[in-house]
């Protein structure tokens, strides 16, 4: 589904990606772990399509598209959603709004009729309630006043609408509580199937407790160091990056 | 932003065709003759010809007002001609009368008149450039006491009425624009609501400007008499033409004891072309006198259109617990200027206005909002809420606030807010990365950004006013 080779990646003048190379086939659920600084975010952005991270090598082709020249909307259009790290708040926008205009554009791209309003709204009151999210929040504009749970909440319930193919989350369990962390990680594992695929960023080994990855890969500066099952992210938890970073050492 | 400009082809101003029809023009320039020859076609009374000279001489010794903050050339008064009419033998007496050609016209605004006929709700008067083509509904709502005519008419028909109150808000030496609209102005709108009558439907004027070298002066005269309610709408159009075309417009609002006046514009005159070519002048004076107790006027405007707009619709709250509404999106992109914003003189105990603007700049475009509120000596507990918000698109536009507070009374109770914030490249690629294209996300942002304004339209005004603002902004994201 998403084939990542040797991606090199600069923003202005500063090469972050250094080389990465990384296959995920449908199904699949990927965490990508690393410190900070590593590069897991733009990682995130450059396959969503930030303009200002630039690709100097390498290749990421997507359901046998090249993904690099495809505009972010067509991107989303194809099935890429991202979950933000940091939501973005626009005020005076209906959540709803925002979300069946989402929804139409996606239609309209696939040659399908805009959704009925009704059934919109069946659709998305269905999903609110699997992410206890309260029906005030349809009308609420997007993320403005959002609590940061709530915030997060909100990315995993337009994941849930939009039903993408691959479904980025970039540090969605930052900030949250373990109630809501647990909320979270239903809604991701509800989606799960054998056509959907993940990539999960995270600091953290907490939310792979919840959600349990197929692979987990290590990014240390800009590479991808170690990959292995969801034993690795178990070791990471107890012998931290810096340990990888030693044992990597010491292999060379 | 990923979307290349090239890729977007310019929106072309939607409305800018040409009606080819026969037409009565005056020939350019001004001066006591052309008024009299205005007057005798209007067929007026000498009161009301006596009133336009004294205006026009008034007008020669005044200057263009210079403290606006816009730049244009100089103004040519005598190279306009100040009368253009289509060639009608007989004024249509139904919908079934007027010219094919001119209710093509209509269609092709999305005006149809056919319609307009069957659609329920809305009352249409046609202001096709200086003549006023056909009022609708004018039975319908005669049946209980309204009038709603064009001002040509109500000259003819309720001669007390008009004399009364034409000049009642804004005397004809008000100020340059006013002085020359009061001189040469040849048809607008009247409107007048009986004691306790609540309007049953909209009221609305749809102005066209179609002519060659003619500027368009109307006037709107609305009455509201004790406890009575009324919803006006008038929205505006042009054709694309090379050269600058004036438009000096004077509405006068009146609302007694308990009444309400709800007065929404929207205002898509030509803007020019997007390297500033052409484009209307819009030099209009719009003012209400809440005269009466607890009476109500509330001024709603979406300014899309226009090279210049230079507006302050007021107004002047006599009558105690009076209130007035301000609300306003004016949006310039290309080379579109505009310096508008309000006054509310607060006189009556009680008092209440609240502003809400929203301005939005893009491409070079320069937004000002200018702004006055006074509170008199004798204006006991008169309260202000102001917000005054403005939205830059791209580095090349500039947005600019002056407020003027005047308080001479020590129980006012004054707020305001401003702000002044650049659309985030974060916000539109969230909503990108949502499936929307760029263009699309500036409209949504935009449409969110000006909310609190069009949530104060009547609801088929509001949905086409975020299509415009939409169409308006095409062209904007490089």
């Amino acid at each position: 589904m998403l084939e990542i080779k040797d991606l090199h990646v600069k923003i202005e003048d500063k090469e972050i990606l250094k080389g990465v190379t990384l296959t995920i086939n449908p199904g699949e659920v990927h965490s990508i772990m690393g410190p900070n600084g590593s590069g897991k975010s733009t990682l995130s952005q450059v396959l969503a399509g930030r303009e200002s991270y630039k690709v100097t090598s390498g290749s990421i082709t997507f359901k046998g598209k090249n993904l690099l020249e495809l505009a972010p909307e067509q991107r989303a259009c194809e099935g890429i959603f991202m979950a933000f790290q940091y939501p973005v708040e626009i005020p005076g926008v209906a959540n709803t709004y925002l979300l069946r205009e989402a929804l139409n554009s996606r239609r309209k791209y696939q040659g399908l009729e805009p959704l009925k309003h009704v059934e919109f709204i069946k659709t998305v009151k269905e999903k609110m309630k699997n992410l206890k999210i309260d029906e005030s929040m349809l009308n609420r504009s997007v993320n403005e006043g959002f609590s940061g749970g709530e915030k997060k909440r909100n990315e995993i319930f337009q994941m849930q609408v939009l039903e993408p193919e691959l479904c980025i989350l970039d540090e969605t369990d930052s900030g949250l509580d373990i109630d809501a962390l647990q909320v979270v990680a239903d809604g991701i594992n509800s989606m799960r199937n054998s056509k959907r695929s993940f990539i999960i960023i995270t600091h953290y080994q907490r939310l792979l407790n919840y959600v349990v990855p197929d692979y987990v890969h290590v990014l240390i500066d800009g590479k991808i160091e170690k990959s292995g099952n969801k034993e690795l992210a178990l070791e990471l938890e107890e012998k931290g990056y810096a340990g990888i970073g030693e044992q990597l050492q010491t292999a060379s | 932003m990923s979307v290349d400009i090239e890729q977007l082809a310019e929106q072309e101003y939607k409305y800018g065709f040409v009606t080819d029809i026969e037409q009565d023009i005056a020939p350019k320039g001004l001066n006591e003759d052309v008024i009299r020859m205005i007057s005798e076609k209007k067929n007026d009374p000498q009161w009301l010809l006596d009133w336009r000279l004294k205006a026009y001489n008034h007008w020669l010794t005044m200057d263009v007002p210079k403290w606006p903050n816009i730049t244009y050339p100089e103004i040519d008064f005598n190279d306009i001609s100040y009368y253009a009419a289509p060639k009608i033998k007989e004024k249509p007496k139904s919908l079934d009368d007027i010219d094919p050609e001119l209710k093509e016209t209509y269609d092709k605004l999305g005006i149809p008149l056919e319609e307009q006929k069957v659609l329920a709700g809305v009352a249409v008067d046609i202001v096709f450039d200086s003549v006023s083509l056909i009022t609708t509904f004018k039975e319908k709502l005669a049946e209980i006491g309204i009038i709603f005519c064009s001002i040509s008419e109500a000259v003819q028909e309720h001669p007390d009425l008009v004399r009364k109150y034409m000049g009642y808000v804004v005397p004809t030496h008000d100020n340059f624009y006013a002085a020359l609209n009061s001189a040469v102005f040849t048809d607008g709108s009247f409107v007048y609501i009986p004691k306790g009558v609540r309007c049953p439907m909209e009221l609305s004027t749809y102005f066209r400007i179609n002519a060659e070298n003619t500027g368009q002066f109307e006037r709107t005269l609305i009455i509201a008499e004790q406890g009575s309610y009324v919803s006006y709408l008038e929205g505006c159009t042009a054709p694309k033409r090379d050269e600058n075309q004036l438009h000096a417009a004077v509405v006068e609002l009146i609302a007694y004891d308990d009444a309400t006046i709800k007065y929404s514009t929207i205002q898509n005159w030509y803007p020019g072309d997007k390297d500033g070519k052409g484009g209307i002048y819009n030099f209009v004076t719009k003012r209400g006198r809440c005269i009466g107790k607890r009476s109500r006027i509330s001024w709603t405007q979406v300014e899309t259109g226009s090279a210049i707009t230079w507006k302050y619709p007021s107004c002047i709250l006599e009558g105690d617990n009076s209130i007035g509404e301000f609300y306003s999106v004016a949006l310039t992109n290309n080379h579109q200027q505009a310096d508008t914003g309000t006054k509310m003189i607060h006189i009556g105990k009680n008092t209440t206005s609240t502003i809400i603007t929203k301005g939005i700049s893009a491409g070079f475009g320069q937004n000002t909002y200018r702004g006055l509120v006074q509170i008199g000596k004798n204006a006991e507990n008169a309260r202000n809420y102001s917000q005054c918000d403005s939205m830059l698109i791209g580095d090349k536009c500039g947005a600019h606030t002056f407020p003027y507070i005047e308080v001479n009374n020590s129980t006012a109770q004054m707020e305001h807010e401003a702000s002044t914030s650049k659309i985030g490249e974060d916000q539109i690629f969230y909503c990108q990365q949502r499936g929307l294209s760029a263009e699309d996300a500036v409209s949504l942002i935009v449409n969110g950004f000006c909310k609190d304004v069009f949530k104060e339209l009547p609801f088929e005004f509001a949905v086409e006013a975020e299509r415009l603002l939409s169409v308006s902004l095409e062209g904007s994201v490089g």
